[in-house]
């Protein structure tokens, strides 16, 4: 496979990776969203795959397949579990309306290429250019966070956060050392299932997984 | 040995306690004896430590490997270090004496493990702050004097009155440790070797030079920190309140040398490390220190709590040592080395001697306190019939307070006015101006503490007893209470009346602070005059006048009692009113009364009477009540409104904090996206 062949592949997964981050953005039911997710996953394990292939760095041929099982199976796997548990069917309430936060979205897309312009300049590796859609993912995932108020929709926004930081690494420097991608694999995994006994605690105590419920929390004054 | 060894060997000797006490918790009896003798022993090293040290002007100095990794703990015995050791480790060996017979008197329900172990970590504290020679080590010994002595002021924490008083304590101190950090930051940016770690290490301070903005940044900084644990006006309002809650023993410590330790680090800081300097730094420290001396005063004579009214003297004998250090800061600017020095060994002498007489005062207080459980000098009278020591050395304390021949207060006050008095022209209009009325006001001073300890003593101890319980119940102290009180009372008259050989042993200080060294007359005139500047000019000879004094006393004894008759004990004439009680007595309102009007704008008094419901017409009241309030006027002018400020924007920034974890996730957002922008 030439570099320039896989250089294009890997844009074309960059894209998709940008376009399930907009799906997630825009989905209001939470089964599309797990399902939008676990794309996400696909496209980046595939992303790295390619880019160990072709630079040689067999360490993120580990990685892609780290990232095959727990961001495609596991993950969605335990969310699906725990959704089909705690019987969540309701669609999506967001706190801004869904065109506005495509708009802000656009905004922070193209903020991000204004951003890393300088460095793909200097940079010479054949994934520069997606580096601008990894930093575009890590602004959508938390974008993501801040206008859902459902507490599934936060974790899939953190997770999708995760998957930019992932793909930002392959892009940047043809990935971390594996003992750091071990760990954060580690720590995800374990960021599951704490969020999992949170997410029953917090649907036993206030009959609803509404994040707004926890303003009730706060020291009054 | 040298001196450092033995200061060491002090250090270690009064952390045992620590150790010890818990263990030996079983038993109350052997906890006092064994943890107050080592403390004893503990302070008398650090005695004979910083007498030889002073004495041989060694200077010595170690590296201790603790602490954070690369920043070691650096200790220095050097003569101003030595000089505060001796002043520190003197009262701690009256005290500790003392606390024997106080502790032990104290209820016996009173758990008394905690209190010995901050007691020994409150001395060693202050030893520790003398000691180091890192901004670092120098903060944490800061911080571990502050925080045993809150635990000690909170001691008897069932009261609320307590809880606030220490709480005020530790809000002030750490505002000052803040202030003293901030001034060692400064200091360590500006002086060599910053960049690989040593800038904080106080060698490092000394050898810079400092550029004049940052020096004054510095200077400021740290003399804002210093002067809230001394207490200077406005700091002050944690004085009258943490002193009198707190046990007298270490009320005695606390205003006795822990106040020091701030006048120690201003004299390291600005004549050690920063040593060039613009006049009005003097300045500065003359008019605070001239306002704490005639405030301080002014607002004791108003009280009649006795440990209030000793805590009030101590912000007025702050006001008098930084007077001292004022003009030494002057002078020096000015070029006049042995004006500096002057001025120099007149605050430190006033420093060692305030401990002394303070110490005895707050010890002997602390004896009244537990004879009659009471506070307030209106239930007191006539102690000196039931309590002749405590009454006499309590008086030898109020004489020496209140500057008088031939104790030692006397000494340190006459050179503070020497020091006034022979400051040349000094080609500034404001100086002129300032030094010839702050000559006026420290004459003022030592007038209305005399007054103030007349009102103290006379009320307390002459006179008949006004309490509610009977006067039977008061009981001398006990032995150990009274040894303690007797040596502290017997250094102040020797520090009274051999002031040559202190100033002769201490002007090592002057000579490598300001560079001159007073004239003792040590040749011409000998021990017995002491002559600071010139014998044409000015001398004083404690000596000559305490057998004046001596002879005085004797002729007149001896004329009184001489005759058989010549003294007689009878009733008291009642002027035919026949319904004599003691309650008619000159009570101490009465005494401060004329001052209160004089000085009236000075004070927020409130002050009411009404008649209670007569029986039969208005115009026959059955009785009067009266009531006044005299509160420091500092608590509403600036202390209230800060509360204000505080509860305020507190409650601004609270508003910030809204419950929903999407604002928070939108804070850290719209924070990387500026971050970004900005920096990116």
């Amino acid at each position: 496979m030439s570099l320039t062949l896989a250089a294009q592949i890997n844009s074309v997964m960059a894209a998709l990776i940008l376009l399930t981050a907009f799906g997630l953005l825009v989905q209001r039911r939470i089964l599309a969203l797990l399902h939008l997710f676990a794309w996400q996953g696909f496209f980046l394990c595939v992303s790295t795959a390619i880019v160990g292939y072709v630079t040689g760095e067999h360490h993120l041929f580990i990685s892609s397949l780290l990232t095959l099982t727990l961001k495609v199976i596991v993950l969605p796997y335990i969310l699906y579990a725990l959704i089909h548990k705690l019987k969540i069917r309701k669609e999506i309430e967001t706190l801004v309306n869904i065109p506005m936060t495509m708009l802000i979205g656009i905004g922070l897309v193209i903020f991000s290429y204004h951003l890393t312009a300088p460095i793909t300049q200097l940079s010479t590796l054949m994934t520069r250019a997606t580096l601008a859609v990894a930093l575009a993912t890590v602004m959508l995932g938390l974008l993501m966070m801040v206008t859902r108020r459902h507490a599934v929709t936060q974790i899939i926004g953190f997770l999708a956060l995760e998957n930019g930081l992932f793909f930002a690494a392959t892009s940047a420097t043809y990935g971390m050392p594996m003992v750091v991608e071990l760990g954060v694999a580690l720590d995800l995994l374990i960021a599951a299932f704490i969020f999992g006994i949170f997410f029953f605690h917090i649907s036993t105590t206030f009959d609803s997984l509404d994040v707004d419920q926890m303003a009730r929390l706060k020291e009054g004054d | 040995m040298t001196p450092f060894d033995i200061a060491i060997a002090s250090l270690f000797l009064m952390f045992a306690p620590v150790i010890l006490a818990p263990c030996c918790a079983r038993s109350r009896n052997l906890t006092i004896h064994l943890s107050f003798s080592l403390t004893a022993a503990a302070s008398l090293a650090a005695v004979i430590a910083g007498i030889l040290c002073v004495h041989l002007e060694s200077t010595t100095s170690a590296v201790v490997q603790m602490g954070l990794p690369d920043l070691p703990f650096h200790l220095r015995l050097d003569p101003l270090a030595g000089f505060f050791l001796c002043v520190i480790g003197l009262l701690a060996f009256f005290v500790s004496i003392y606390s024997i017979g106080y502790v032990k008197a104290m209820p016996a329900n009173r758990p008394i493990t905690r209190f010995v172990v901050f007691f020994c970590l409150f001395i060693a504290g202050m030893l520790l702050v003398v000691l180091a020679d890192d901004a670092f080590f120098f903060l944490v010994a800061w911080g571990l004097m502050a925080a045993s002595s809150y635990f000690l002021v909170l001691y008897e924490d069932e009261k609320t009155e307590n809880r606030r008083a220490a709480y005020l304590y530790l809000v002030i101190a750490h505002v000052g440790a803040i202030a003293i950090l901030l001034s060692f930051g400064v200091m360590a940016a500006q002086a060599n070797g910053f960049e690989t770690f040593q800038g904080y290490t106080f060698d490092a301070m000394r050898a810079t030079s400092y550029p004049l903005g940052w020096a004054t940044a510095a200077f400021l900084l740290s003399f804002f920190g210093f002067a809230a644990k001394a207490g200077v006006i406005p700091l002050h309002v944690w004085l009258p309140e943490a002193h009198p809650v707190a046990p007298s023993n270490v009320s005695a410590l606390m205003s006795g040398v822990m106040l020091k330790t701030s006048i120690y680090g201003i004299v390291r800081i600005t004549f050690d490390f920063l040593k060039e300097f613009p006049w009005w730094w003097g300045g500065i420290v003359l008019v605070l220190g001239l306002v704490s001396a005639v405030l301080g005063v002014l607002y004791a004579l108003m009280q009649h709590d006795l440990k209030r009214l000793l805590a009030y003297h101590s912000v007025e004998n702050i006001g008098i040592i930084l007077i001292g250090l004022g003009l030494a800061m002057i002078f020096t600017s000015f070029h006049l080395p042995l004006l500096a020095s002057l001025a120099l060994i007149a605050a430190l002498y006033h420093t060692l001697n305030h401990a002394m007489f303070k110490g005895l005062l707050f010890m002997g207080a602390g004896a009244v306190l537990h004879a009659t459980h009471e506070r307030n000098m209106e239930e007191m009278g006539g102690l000196i019939h039931r309590m002749p020591w405590t009454s006499a050395l309590f008086l030898i304390g109020c004489v020496s307070i209140a500057a008088l021949p031939p104790f030692n207060g006397f000494v340190s006050e006459w050179l503070t006015f020497q020091a006034f008095l022979f400051s040349p022209a000094l080609h500034r209009p404001i100086l002129s101006l300032l030094i010839p009325l702050g000559a006026a006001l420290l004459a003022l001073t030592g007038a209305l503490a005399a007054a103030c300890f007349v009102k103290a003593f006379g009320v307390t101890f002459l006179g008949h007893w006004r309490g509610h319980h009977h006067i039977q119940q008061v009981r001398e102290a006990g032995w150990s209470m009274r040894i303690g009180m007797l040596l502290a009372a017997l250094t102040c008259f020797l520090l009274g009346i051999f002031p040559t050989v202190v100033i002769t042993w201490m002007d090592v200080l002057s000579r490598q602070m300001v560079g001159g060294k007073i004239a003792t007359s040590a040749g011409a005139f000998g021990w017995m005059w002491l002559t600071p500047y010139s014998h044409e000019r000015a001398s004083y000879s404690g000596f000559n006048v305490f057998i004046g004094i001596l002879a005085v006393v004797l002729v007149a004894w001896l004329l009184l009692h001489a005759r058989k008759a010549g003294i007689r004990r009878v009733p008291i004439w009642d002027c035919g009113f026949e319904k004599l009680t003691p309650r008619m007595q000159y009570t101490a309102t009465s005494f401060a009364m004329p001052i209160r009007r004089i000085f009236g704008f000075l004070f927020a008094i409130r002050e009411e009477s009404h008649a209670v419901e007569p029986l039969r017409h208005a115009a026959y009241p059955q009785r009067l009540q009266y009531r006044l309030r005299v509160r420091d006027r500092f608590w509403g002018w600036i202390y209230e409104p800060l509360r204000e400020i505080a509860f305020f924007l507190a409650r601004k920034i609270g508003n910030l904090q809204q419950g929903r974890i999407q604002v928070y996730l939108l804070y850290s957002f719209v924070t990387i996206i500026v971050l970004l922008v900005f920096l990116g």
